[in-house]
């Protein structure tokens, strides 16, 4: 029984243990110096005055706004483009298309999407978008150049795409993850595809699939590649918006013709391309601190989805 | 006096290559307990999911032979696969209750069939309930998720859920077979009563389940129907030896 009381050295073990514990130490080291670094720079910066205003003085002094509004113009019409399209894919995928290599294809390709480098899909979006497809309807509507030149819905179309493998892939997953029992019942009591789509599978997925699309969708919002050649302006203080009027009554509208700016490329700029970066620099750190907050409040969103829906599952 | 309510001849069901169900033939008769024995991957569940045809959901499903319900053939093409599961009620092994309240589950069924009125709604609910032998001990927690009761309480909760789009047939996969005794002599006695007004076919492994709860027997080995007698007959004299061998506990 002697053996019993030896202590069994495990050194391997130890060493690995003690590497990752390591490893994972640096990086929490390095991300929180990054978050602190921005935090604490960025936060002297902020005003209402920040967030409102316009850059002055050739960008070294003022605000963001029009970044900011143009962040969100180009988000919300990706979300506006990518959401229906990756939510009914991914249900036409799932539910209804036979499993063929076709279908297997065109799964493989979309997992494999989701890993393509932003740069690439934008110029994608340059080729495709506004070189195929915008200087094409130039030519057939005779329009000159109105539709072959950077704007912002390219911008919004290219974003879309580079978020569409996500959105299905996770979308899909969600779906997935609802039991075949539970369509068997439902099927059971004479439901039509339809009504099990409707009534069992969407809402026990729509949790999954809010939190895949939202995380989608900050990552897009936070890409700086795509939109390079798509329509971000180096400085344009008016925002994209056109007047919208019927008979007398005008509301507002983002344009989807015009030029914008964007806060990610407004960071890049200030930090490259400023006639003075040294006096920018606060300037960075405040337009930084404003994008991580934006994209920091989607993930939240996300994680209070996720949250609810472990709550309402524990609950049952 | 008895009826015959589904009439299967000559029967094939091949999942791709692989014959699961080889030339079937039976009667199975109204107001009557059917039950389905014969040692596992014989087809038992195969063959219950042709009688509603939930093997439509698989891809690469081929069947060949006739099955008719009250002399309808239900394979017809212009027949309504939708309006026949209506008709025939499901109970699985696992309650597959879906994560909603308990009355959410009830009314799942009419529901889908269009009845909206909130009145008529709980009407079947509660009617169902008593039927399934549960009203006393959920009609205080109607809106509870349905996931919170009893494992014995779920499954009754799934015949009710099935009761409640008033089919004429109820097929049962091992409804029993996960829940305690006391559970299971519930799951019996709600049997017992409910073949007044239907008809129903029970998968079970159990054979004193079987010999307990039905009229008629049929016993199935590798895909083929062995043997199908009254219950009686098949427990007491069985003519066939792999039947008799089955029953005994010979083998399976
Ligand atoms: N979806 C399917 N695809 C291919 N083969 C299947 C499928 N479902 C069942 N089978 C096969 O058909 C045969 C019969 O299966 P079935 O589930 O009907 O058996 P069973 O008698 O119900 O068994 P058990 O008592 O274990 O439930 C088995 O050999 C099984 O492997
Ligand atoms: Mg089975």
């Amino acid at each position: 029984m002697s053996i019993l009381l030896k202590k069994h050295k495990d050194i391997s073990g130890f060493i690995f243990i003690n590497v990752t514990r390591l490893l994972f130490l640096m990086l929490i080291l390095m991300l929180a110096f990054i978050l602190i670094k921005i935090i604490v720079e960025g936060f002297s910066v902020i005003s209402w005055e920040f967030i409102s205003s316009e850059p002055k003085n050739n960008m070294t002094e003022g605000g963001i706004f029009p970044a900011i509004f143009g962040t969100v113009a180009v988000t919300l019409l990706m979300i506006l483009f990518a959401l229906p399209l990756g939510i009914f894919s991914a249900i036409y995928l799932n539910e209804y298309a036979k499993d063929s290599v076709f279908t297997r294809i065109i799964r493989t390709a979309v997992n494999n999407l989701a890993g393509v480098p932003s740069i690439v899909f934008g110029l994608f979006g340059l080729g495709f978008f506004i070189l195929f497809v915008g200087k094409n309807l130039d030519e057939v509507l005779q329009t000159g150049l109105l539709f072959g030149q950077p704007a912002l819905i390219w911008a919004s179309s290219t974003l879309a795409v580079l978020v569409l493998p996500i959105i299905i892939v996770s979308t899909l997953e969600a779906l997935n993850s609802v039991p075949k029992s539970h369509r068997d019942a439902s099927y059971g009591l004479g439901a039509t595809k339809w009504q099990t789509i409707k009534n069992v599978v969407l809402p026990q997925a729509r949790p999954g699939i809010l939190t895949g699309t939202i995380l989608a969708i900050s990552r897009g919002a936070g890409e700086t590649a795509p939109v390079l050649f798509l329509g971000a302006a180096f400085f344009l203080p008016n925002l994209p918006i056109v007047d919208l009027c019927f008979g007398d009554y005008c509301i507002p509208m983002i344009n989807p013709g015009e030029q914008f700016m964007y806060l990610a490329y407004h960071i890049f700029i200030l930090a490259t391309q400023s006639s003075n970066p040294t006096k920018t620099m606060p300037l960075q750190y405040g337009s930084t601190l404003v994008l991580i907050t934006l994209t920091f409040l989607l993930n939240i969103t996300a994680i209070i989805f996720r949250y609810r829906f472990r709550k309402i599952l524990g609950r049952l | 006096m008895k009826e015959t309510k589904i009439t299967v001849k000559n029967l094939n069901l091949f999942y791709g290559e692989k014959q699961a169900l080889a030339d079937i033939s039976i009667d199975i008769y109204s107001q009557r307990v059917t039950a389905f024995i014969g040692p596992s991957g014989c087809g038992k569940s195969t063959f219950l999911r042709v009688i509603n045809r939930m093997n439509d959901l698989i891809d690469d499903v081929r069947i060949t032979g006739k099955i008719q319900i009250d002399g309808i053939d239900i394979y017809d093409k212009n027949l309504d696969v939708v309006n026949l599961r209506k008709r025939i009620g499901m109970v699985f092994q696992k309650s597959n209750l879906f994560p909603k309240t308990i009355y959410e589950n009830l009314i799942f069924g009419p529901r889908i069939n269009g009845i909206k009125d909130r009145k008529v709604l709980d009407e079947i609910a509660e009617k169902t309930l008593i039927q399934a032998a549960l009203w006393e001990e959920v009609k205080d927690r109607l809106d509870d998720p349905a996931l919170s009761l009893s494992g014995g309480q779920q499954q009754r909760l799934c015949i009710a859920r099935a009761l409640a789009v008033e089919p004429q047939i109820i097929l049962m996969d091992e409804p029993a077979s996960a829940l305690d005794p006391i559970s299971t002599a519930k799951i019996e006695e709600l049997i017992d009563e409910l073949k007044k007004n239907y008809t129903i076919v029970i998968v079970t492994h159990n054979m004193q389940q079987a010999a307990r709860v039905s009229d008629y027997t049929a016993f199935f080995y590798l895909g083929r129907l062995i043997e199908y007698d009254k219950t009686s007959r098949i427990f007491t004299n069985p003519s066939n030896r792999q039947t008799e061998d089955y029953v005994t506990g010979r083998f399976g």
